[in-house]
């Protein structure tokens, strides 16, 4: 056997940071423990005692407390995100909640990665690829769903008035970020 | 652009979804006992009508769920979702909620 080093590398290594001051910053978040849960209905609310946030039935909505956070994607699908170093010890705690309850849960924490986009120009400069109305009246804060930014599956939460939270896939950072830099010459 | 109304998420944007053909199209319970008519009947042939086509779509950068849609093939008009698993809808009552 040859001894394997595995080192872990932001996918956001050797990018160029975008800022336009007084206007809009892109910045990465740091790392983070991520699950996809799916279940029904009596799951998540097991799954909530778990992962001590309550799993929203509504959906496209986003609960936080304490840094953890749970997302509704779907009727029967949500994106847990808590800080970096939980995998064990919540798949632990979420696996003793349900019991023998029928449930997948998988650990999603290196696919995925995340960054925020913030400032008076952020629905802007998201706008340049999201097809969706970002203006607050249509995406309110706390409200949170998986969409497209260009060719790019994203999930888009708006955690305050003038910031979003982007979680992508890792690979398809490079795409994004570099059309978000295009785009933040223009806003 | 196509405003695509998923009865999950609400209208989006068509590029958010997937065509996935004809709906309520029921695989043979007992494939091993039908004819290879009866087969190719399931596997191929379609509808395909001029007019009002009741067709699967997938929300898959979405909510990613699949549903069924009945849409108008001659003026791209859609006038009904509804979410998989319910009952294939009365295209004339569909039509009259339409207001057509
Ligand atoms: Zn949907």
């Amino acid at each position: 056997m040859s001894d394997l080093k595995i080192t872990r590398r932001s996918a956001f290594e050797g990018l160029h940071p975008i800022q336009v001051e007084g206007s809009v910053t892109v910045a990465p978040t740091p790392y983070a423990t991520r699950f996809s849960f799916r279940g029904d209905a009596k799951a998540a609310s097991a799954c909530s005692k778990g992962f001590g946030v309550l799993l929203p039935n509504d959906l496209l909505k986003a609960e936080s407390d304490q840094g953890r956070t749970a997302i509704s994607l779907g009727p029967d699908e949500w994106l847990l995100i808590a800080p970096d170093g939980e995998v064990e010890s919540l798949e632990a705690a979420i696996a003793k909640a349900l019991g023998d309850q029928h449930q997948s849960l998988v650990d999603i924490s290196h696919r995925n990665t995340a960054f925020t986009v913030s400032g008076l120009k952020a629905e802007t400069l998201l706008a340049s690829g999201c097809l969706l109305d970002l203006h607050i009246s249509a995406f309110p804060v706390g409200m949170a769903t998986r969409t497209i930014y260009s060719k790019a599956d994203i999930i888009l939460w708006r955690t305050a008035p003038d910031t979003f939270h982007v979680e992508l896939w890792r690979s398809f950072v490079p795409f994004v970020w570099g059309l978000l830099e295009e785009a933040a010459h223009e806003v | 652009m196509l405003l695509i109304p998923c009865p999950h998420c609400g209208e989006r944007p068509e590029l958010e979804f997937r065509y996935a053909g004809e709906a309520h199209i029921a695989r043979p319970a007992d494939p091993s006992s039908t004819s290879d008519q009866e087969w190719a009947e399931y596997l191929y042939f379609r509808s395909n009508p001029k007019g009002l086509h009741i067709e699967r779509w997938r929300h898959v950068s979405g909510c990613a769920r699949f549903f069924n849609c009945v849409r108008d093939t001659v003026s791209d008009k859609i006038l009904k979702t509804y979410p998989a698993g319910q009952p294939k809808p009365d295209l004339a009552v569909v039509l009259k909620e339409a207001g057509q």
